[in-house]
């Protein structure tokens, strides 16, 4: 939920922001100069209707004929067309520097996110970087595109006829717009006000969206618990502040909406007064005084959309601070130049001066803690020869995922180093690394397409025969050829229509595949039925032949058929040996083995 | 028609209010269309010294603020005529603003508390089968669909319709010809914006929907990260990405060229209109059909209608969408409340229960209790044991009339339970879930939820017995620590422990344990058992488990297979008796064996390197 609410950010314009902001706008330059063209274009046809105006009324009605109407109409008719193309045109343009900027806003983002190491992915929530990804951008490109379309037309067209008062007859003119500095004075007030009751606004609408959720989510517990009543009080507050504070900012509005026009009508009933005194006097032609009340209501039309425009800056402003924080974070485990030039970069790998990974992995004084200061492992030594099956045991929270992690260099270590054949890997490319490894999770993850498609992810370039062998391998073969489009059958978002079973051994086919030296096993503790359980047994061991693997271990077949057994406890190695030679010892593991031993056997006699 | 009845229904409380709001905007329209007369009227009759006239009232104020006034003094007069209706369309433009949002907010209030009450007292069934996704989804951006149609969509088309009335009727009593020539193009507009929003329904679909897989494809790299760098598929998945991405541009701009043809052609239009009201205004004011202030109202009049009309299009296309919200609303609110509750007995509950040839089925002809029949004494210890799906769960979901039996009996103390106050029952019978549901609140607020006057003694004596008072003054705010979605996260056992204080701390007659200690390891729940026989008051308990120790120390074990119950006894006898319950006590001897074999091995294995 945290991801989705509205967070505090600063009100003050931000250059230096903006600024960084400006390399993302700067493909796009020309464009953004011939937007600016056709928008002075539009505000200045704007300006020049109500002369056309003003000149019908002198030329044709003061004096009593028609005669050159013919001409007056074509003038007009072409800047009917010439208006047209230029909508047309202002359109089409903002709109492609918009979806530009957003396209290229999103694809760097999209690439960092895909540079960013695990550290930061522990401590930021999906749903925050999808609202950085989503809305915040589309956000951004909007203001930058659509916003300056109308701050340009805003300010040209009042520019443009504050202009031509003044040309025209700039005492009137000066009278006539004497108003200004109250409505800027005015503006400026309410322009705060609001910012802040909006912002109320919408806290308290994600304060809305997470007591529904909860409200939803635990409404089985609530209900034994006989909560009905105190829940429904607590969201009747909640409810209750979201209409204060929604009307207060509507009413706000509402106040300042009439104000402005309010506002203009000052300066239109001005215009009459002088100007209809001025026309009596022969001073000012009728035409003038028609003029002078159509442009004082014409140039408060866009003070709204101006003030309106200021409030979206600043959230433009807030969701830029975002995204760029974010595309902006470098990487806590990245190659060195060193490796970059010798090895080649993910982009372009140099996949030919990589040596081969024979899979000996060794631990060496490692020490690591997280950034917030927690100590995981201090110190922490291991040698696991090639082809070593290692089964780390332990409590949640031990340690076990870390040593994983740093093996596969997900993390690295604070201090310490871990070799790979001998060589510390900070001096291999991360790819080289990466590639080599087979990583199969408790909660195997799919993406969304047909199982050919997930298991090549694997290896891109497989065959189908080889995928076939693949699954095969770890049989799933035969729960896939039972499908109805078989290898081609859709698997639905994140694999969720195959069951927890099917998707594991879908991943185990998947990480064959890519026949990695190093293999990884975060084993599942769900319970799946005891024939899958079976088949999944048999898989996993045939992938760990002849592969240097660690296994986050649960079940006690897995752990029994181990090479290496580790207890780890605290981030140390308590106990260390084959399951036999850890029974006797009769410690931590005995007891965890014979605990462990009980809840499986029982589970076992209670499936169904 | 029925979806604006159920909308109406919500209105309630605030309909008052949305009638001033949309008087207000008629009178507020109407204000501002005068305005102009008073220029006409300036223009004709105090510059031009002709003889138009100002609607009745404005005419005798007019003529009352300039009398016996020469030119300045009437100019004042029309000016401050002019200000006078500004401010009154002012003021009730803000009637408009505050009143309309008033009543949409009101509304808006209405409908998300009927929805929270509703979903909190509909069946546990109906949650035990709900989406949480798509009903979070149903509470707040429906909600908010019909608020912003009331606000903002329904308020803009009585607008458009109001001024379109006031303004025709004014433009007829002017000039006929005039009126013909300035509403020639309207019906264009209007039908060429409603026909453009029909038509690119598609192409906005279309952005929307390449906007769907555009997020689904990041939200699946981002939930799958390990899975990528495990691969090293970075590169693949960027590639994947930017086909997205350059789709959803695409399609997105192929729609902004639809919108800037619609946007350049209804401009045109517009500007056409305006033009023709001015060539042909000009026309017959030289010809002395009309006068010049008419002229200039007819030409202000077009610049304050076209921009609603123009609105109206897309707006009346988009009312479709509040239509399928209040569907989707109405849909959740039409769900049967839970019966039975606060119409029934309200006994003192001392814990003797008998279940009587109780059958029950979810769904008809699939029965999951079968005829139950057993007794439990005040203060005795009944544990059930049984497959995955034999109906444990069920079973003492009857006792908390979570779902009701369809045949036989469920007493607690002789009384049937379907005669006593559903709230009432739950207030006696304490269950804890298997899977609780902690809320984000802090621990204390979590234990003390069902007794919100329980003091802190209470509270820590709650969370002694169920082992968790020494974890939460393990947290760095003991107490205090917040918990939930937005607090530190719990493991599945803590949040049992948790959840069984909670339970606990209500002092019921009757507690069930749903397979809640499941998540708690071995001797954690024997001390809590422990802890919860020392208690000086016993209550009659329910245990759900597969642990041996936990069952054998039962009064009564029931076994139930496919909703029966197979077997029934006390360890003693159980254990004799061939079954699933001796087979789980053997699983000890198995154990003890299987080490022994193990450690010999060793042995050997160990000789043999040696």
């Amino acid at each position: 939920m945290s991801g989705i609410e509205e967070q505090e950010y600063s009100k003050k314009f931000d250059f230096g922001l903006w600024r960084r902001l400006l390399q993302y706008v700067k493909p796009y330059r020309r464009l953004m100069l011939l937007l600016g063209f056709v928008m002075v274009g539009v505000a200045g046809i704007d300006v020049i209707f109500p002369l056309m105006t003003k000149y019908a009324i002198d030329r044709f009605v003061a004096a009593g004929n028609i005669e050159g109407l013919s001409g007056f109409l074509l003038m007009y008719g072409i800047l009917i067309a010439v208006q047209t193309v230029n909508v047309w045109l202002l359109i089409a343009i903002a709109g492609k520097i918009d979806m530009g900027v957003v396209y290229d806003i999103r694809k760097k983002g999209f690439q960092r996110l895909q540079e960013l190491s695990f550290s930061y992915y522990d401590k930021t929530a999906v749903g925050w970087l999808m609202a950085r990804m989503t809305s915040d951008i589309t956000r951004l490109g909007d203001t930058l595109a659509w916003g300056l379309v109308d701050f340009v037309w805003g300010l040209t067209m009042m520019a443009g006829i504050a202009g031509v008062m003044l040309f025209i007859n700039w005492k009137l003119a000066l009278v006539s717009l004497s108003v200004i500095p109250l409505l800027v004075v005015i503006s400026l007030y309410f322009q705060q006000k609001m910012l802040k009751a909006h912002r109320k606004v919408r806290k308290t609408n994600s304060r809305i969206t997470g007591a529904f959720n909860e409200g939803i989510s635990g409404a089985k517990t609530s209900k034994t618990l006989v909560l009905e009543k105190s829940n429904l009080g607590e969201f009747s507050a909640i409810t209750g502040e979201m209409y204060g504070y929604s009307v207060k900012a509507a009413v706000y509005s509402s106040i300042y909406l009439p104000v402005v026009l309010s506002l203009g009508s000052i300066g239109t009933a001005l215009a009459l007064w002088f100007g209809g005194r001025g026309v009596y006097l022969q001073t000012i032609s009728f035409g003038t005084l028609v003029l002078f009340i159509g442009y004082t209501i014409q140039f408060f039309e866009p003070v709204r959309e101006l003030a309106r425009i200021i409030a979206e800056l600043q959230s433009a402003q807030a969701s830029a601070e975002r995204i760029l924080s974010m595309i902006e974070t470098q990487p806590d485990i990245a190659d060195t130049v060193d490796v970059v030039w010798k090895y080649g970069d993910m982009f372009n790998p140099r996949q030919d001066r990589w040596p081969h990974i024979k899979g000996n992995i060794s631990f060496r004084n490692v020490s690591f803690s997280y950034k917030d200061g927690e100590k995981v492992l201090e110190d922490f030594s291991l040698e696991v020869k090639a082809g070593e099956t290692i089964a780390l045991v332990g409590e949640t929270g031990s340690g076990k995922t870390t040593i994983v992690n740093l093996a596969c260099r997900f993390y690295e270590p604070v201090s310490g180093e871990i070799l790979i054949d001998g060589v510390n890997y900070k001096d291999r490319p991360l790819a080289w690394l990466h590639g080599s490894l087979g990583y199969v999770l408790q909660n195997p993850h799919l993406f969304s397409g047909t199982i050919r498609e997930n298991i090549r992810y694997g290896r891109l370039d497989a065959t189908d025969e080889e995928i076939e062998k693949a699954a095969r391998l770890v049989n799933a073969y035969e729960f896939i050829s039972k499908l109805e489009k078989g290898f081609d059958t859709e698997v639905g978002e994140g694999g969720n229509r195959l069951s927890t079973g099917e998707k594991q051994l879908v991943s185990f086919a998947r990480a064959v595949l890519a026949n990695p030296r190093i293999f990884i096993l975060d084993e599942a503790t769900s319970s799946i039925d005891t024939e899958t359980e079976q088949i999944i047994q048999d898989a996993i061991r045939k992938v760990l032949k002849n592969r240097t693997s660690f296994i986050i271990a649960h079940r006690l077949s897995t752990i029994r058929s181990a090479d290496r057994i580790l207890v780890i406890k605290d981030g140390k190695v308590l106990e260390e040996g084959n399951h036999y030679q850890l029974i006797r010892k009769k410690g931590y593991y005995y007891r965890l083995y014979t605990n462990q031993f009980m809840e499986e056997r029982e589970m076992e006699l209670l499936k169904a | 028609m029925g979806k604006l009845k159920l909308l109406w229904r919500f209105m309630k409380g605030s309909r008052l209010r949305y009638t001033g709001a949309v008087m207000s905007i008629g009178l507020a329209a109407l204000f501002s269309f005068l305005s102009p007369l008073v220029i006409r009227y300036t223009i004709d009759t105090v510059i031009g010294g002709g003889n138009t006239q100002l609607p009745v009232v404005l005419q005798g104020l007019a003529e009352g603020l300039s009398r016996e006034g020469g030119l300045i003094r009437r100019l004042l007069a029309c000016s401050s005529l002019l200000l006078l209706l500004a401010l009154s369309a002012g003021l009730f433009t803000f009637f408009k603003g505050k009143w309309s949002a008033e009543a949409s907010e009101f509304t808006a209030k209405r409908i998300r508390e009927q929805l929270y009450d509703h979903l909190q007292n509909v069946s546990y069934d109906y949650h035990v089968k709900a989406e949480t996704g798509d009903l979070l989804q149903r509470c707040t951006s429906d909600v908010d669909t019909i608020r912003a149609f009331l606000a903002e969509q329904l308020v803009e088309v009585g607008r458009a319709v109001i001024m379109l009335t006031l303004a025709l009727s004014i433009m007829l009593s002017l000039n006929l010809k005039m009126t013909m020539v300035a509403m020639a193009v309207v019906p264009v507009i209007f039908s060429f914006a409603v026909i453009f929003f029909l038509k690119v329904k598609n192409a906005f679909k279309a952005s929307d929907e390449s906007e769907g897989r555009l997020s689904a494809t990041l939200q699946e790299n981002l939930t799958g990260v390990r899975v990528v760098r495990a691969f090293a598929r970075q590169q693949h998945e960027i590639l994947k990405f930017e086909e997205r991405n350059a789709e959803y541009r695409d399609l997105t701009y192929r729609l902004i060229l639809l919108l800037a043809a619609y946007w350049s052609i209804s401009d045109l239009l517009c500007m056409l209109q305006v033009c023709a009201v001015l060539v042909f205004g000009v026309y017959w004011t030289t010809t002395g059909v009309i006068t010049l202030g008419t002229l200039v109202v007819f030409t202000t009049y077009e610049g304050m209608l076209l921009w609603p009309i123009r609105q109206m299009g897309r707006i009346l296309t988009g009312m479709g969408k509040t239509v399928v919200s209040l569907e989707r609303i109405g849909e959740i609110l039409a769900v049967p409340l839970e019966t039975g509750e606060q119409e029934g007995l309200k006994p003192q509950i001392e814990g003797d229960i008998e279940f009587r040839n109780v059958s029950f089925a979810y769904e008809e002809g699939k029965q999951v209790l079968r005829s139950i029949s057993f007794r439990a004494k005040p203060g005795q210890t009944v544990a059930l044991l049984g497959p995955t799906g034999s109906g444990k769960s069920t079973l003492v979901h009857l006792l908390a009339r979570l779902y009701d039996c369809q045949s036989g009996i469920v007493s607690i103390d002789g009384t049937d339970v379907r005669d006593i106050d559903k709230k009432w029952l739950r207030q006696n019978v304490g269950i804890v879930l298997q899977e609780p549901f902690l809320f984000s609140k802090t621990l204390k607020e979590n234990i003390r939820l069902p007794k919100p006057q329980a003091g802190e003694e209470e509270i820590f004596a709650a969370a002694r017995i169920a082992s968790i008072h020494d974890v939460a003054l393990g947290f760095e705010k003991g107490y205090e620590t917040l918990v939930g979605e937005k607090g530190v996260t719990l493991s599945g056992g803590q949040k049992q422990r948790v959840a069984i204080a909670r339970t606990l701390i209500k002092d019921c007659p009757v507690l069930i344990f749903d397979d809640s200690l499941s998540a708690v390891d071995t001797e954690t729940d024997t001390a809590i058992r422990k802890a919860l026989k020392e208690r000086n008051k016993q209550a009659t308990t329910f245990i759900i488990s597969h642990r041996i120790t936990t069952l054998s120390e039962a009064d009564v074990i029931l076994v139930l297979e496919n909703g029966e119950i197979v077997q029934q006894g006390s360890h003693r006898e159980l254990v004799s008796q061939a079954g699933l319950y001796q087979r789980i006590w053997q699983i000890q001897n198995e154990l003890e064996k299987e080490v022994e074999t193990d450690m010999e091995m060793e042995q050997d294995r160990g000789e043999n390197v040696s």
